[in-house]
């Protein structure tokens, strides 16, 4: 389950950063894969409706968010925790 | 425009300056906001920093993660408009009749005659019927019904309310609405001042409206995650996006001479304008755009920058623009930037997008006119990069000879205009 959902959201990164989901890493950030702030926003929009949750964003305090963006490692953690707590 | 060319040197009047071209003048002001129906409310309402920020009232608000803006309240269209008018007249229409009607009475100019035929009216809006948008989707999409108002498409076309003003007044010279976003209102005021200061017409209605506030408007923006829940805080290091606001704001604009000659009241000279593109990006602002608006309405208007004592601030309170808008300002003022004054109001009366350079008009005229700074309200943490005189929170006397009004738009469009006092 927890792969699963690891591999849905590097499908979504890699289609966002245009790269090969191999070439992405949970030590990757946004910004190593070259996604910008509006990428960011896209990207996040992409996992909402992959996993019908609703994920808390600003972009203007990203760094505030219950979402942690800094890696893709973080931003899995969150997602899984949100499925989480949807099927809870 | 060589007078000893083209022969029309015999016609200039003696005011006109040596390149030409005619001084422009406001001679009538009106608004609707979240803050008043009115010019003078909205003054009153600069001047107490009040907020017009509250929850959001209209259908459907609560599937909204986003629900507060700067509404207009008690806003009853059947108090200014007949039953025909309502079924005609989208809300951003009847918020600019009811402002054009406000700036024309305090002019006292009337359009019948020659002076209608050398008159019209520019407008800005970024949605334009929005509202109309919205209600018949949600008939035909979610209601199911399969037929709709026969006046849906006049209703809801940007250029309806440019359109009414033209009607009401009989303005039949140039009518037109431009559609830059959030700077729309900043470039139909623009091309307003260049139409009257080149002869192009002799008097302009001018600024503009926005009616964006109904579910689809708001869902619309939720998307791109830059509004706060909670408050506008433009400049604030705690800032964390911008909130809508709705409304209007309509000038006239008119040729100097022919208001001197009537004996109108000249609320401040229009002196300058410039508009840039980033070229760069459709929402990330470039602060080397800005710079090149910024310097250009002050080479337009042949003014050092030393002498702008104010800047009504694009500030919307995103991260992004203010710390951009800063550097620009900064950049162009050089050691005058920490002696200049400039505040953004949107704290208090919203975002107005498409209208909200009209409203913020009213503010550089207060400037000018009454020597009161409107604040920066919500301010509560200072930021380096942001490190301006914002007027923090409260309203401030202070007498400026000059003013800018800065809008800097999604796109990349940027447009500056100058004012001086008379």
């Amino acid at each position: 389950m927890t792969d699963h959902i690891k591999d849905r959201i590097t499908a979504i990164i890699a289609e966002q950063a245009m790269l090969e989901p191999d070439q992405i890493s949970d030590d990757s950030t946004p910004a190593d894969l070259g996604i910008d702030s509006l990428g960011l926003v896209e990207s996040i929009f992409a996992i909402e409706e992959e996993f019908d949750i609703s994920i808390p964003f600003n972009a203007n305090e990203p760094d505030k968010s219950d979402f942690d963006i800094s890696t893709m490692g973080t931003i899995i953690a969150a997602v899984e925790r949100l499925v989480a707590q949807k099927a809870a | 425009m060589n007078p000893k060319k083209n022969g029309k040197a015999a016609k200039l009047s003696d005011s006109r300056p040596l390149n030409g071209l005619r001084r422009v003048v406001i001679t009538g002001a009106g608004t609707i906001n979240a803050l008043g129906h009115d010019v003078p409310t909205t003054l009153a309402a600069f001047r107490e920093g009040r907020c017009g920020i509250s929850q959001l009232e209209f259908r459907d608000v609560d599937r909204l993660s986003i629900q507060i803006g700067a509404q207009v309240h008690d806003w009853r269209a059947e108090d200014y408009f007949n039953r025909q008018q309502i079924l005609l007249y989208d809300k951003f229409t009847q918020f600019t009749l009811l402002a054009a009607k406000q700036a024309v009475a305090q002019s006292g100019l009337n359009f019948q005659g020659e002076l209608g035929l050398c008159s019209g009216v520019v407008l800005g809006t970024a949605g334009g019927g929005l509202n109309t948008w919205d209600e018949n989707y949600r008939a035909v999409y979610e209601e199911g019904k399969n037929r709709v108002h026969p006046f849906v498409v006049p209703k809801l076309m940007n250029n309806a309310a440019a359109s009414h003003v033209s009607m009401e007044f009989g303005l039949r010279g140039p009518a037109f609405t431009v559609a830059t976003a959030c700077a729309s209102s900043n470039h139909a005021m623009g091309l307003a001042f260049q139409m009257v200061r080149s002869g192009a017409a002799r008097v302009m209605l001018t600024g503009g409206s926005e009616a964006m506030l109904c579910f689809g408007g708001v869902k619309a923006w939720e998307g791109l995650r830059v509004m706060s829940r909670d408050a506008c805080r433009p400049f604030s290091a705690n800032r964390n996006g911008m909130v809508q606001g709705e409304g209007a704001g309509v000038f006239v604009f008119e040729d100097y001479d022919n208001a001197r000659a009537r004996g109108a009241e000249i609320l401040a000279e229009v002196v300058g304008f410039a508009m840039s593109s980033d070229a760069q990006d459709i929402v990330m602002p470039s602060a080397q755009g800005a710079e090149r608006a910024i310097t250009g309405a002050l080479h337009d208007a042949g003014l050092n920058p030393d002498e702008v004592g104010y800047i009504n601030a694009h500030g919307t309170g995103t991260a992004a623009n203010d710390k951009t808008e800063c550097a620009a300002v900064a950049h162009v003022f050089g050691h005058h930037a920490d002696r200049l004054m400039m505040s953004s109001t949107k704290a208090m009366h919203g975002h107005i997008i498409g209208g909200t350079g009209a409203v913020e008009l009213l503010a550089c005229i207060m400037a000018l006119r009454d020597g009161v700074i409107a604040p920066t309200i919500g301010y509560q943490e200072p930021d380096p990069e942001c490190a301006l005189d914002v007027v923090p929170n409260e309203a401030r006397e202070a007498r400026v000879d000059a003013v800018l009004s800065n809008a800097f738009a999604f796109g990349g469009l940027n447009a500056v205009i100058a004012l001086r006092r008379i």
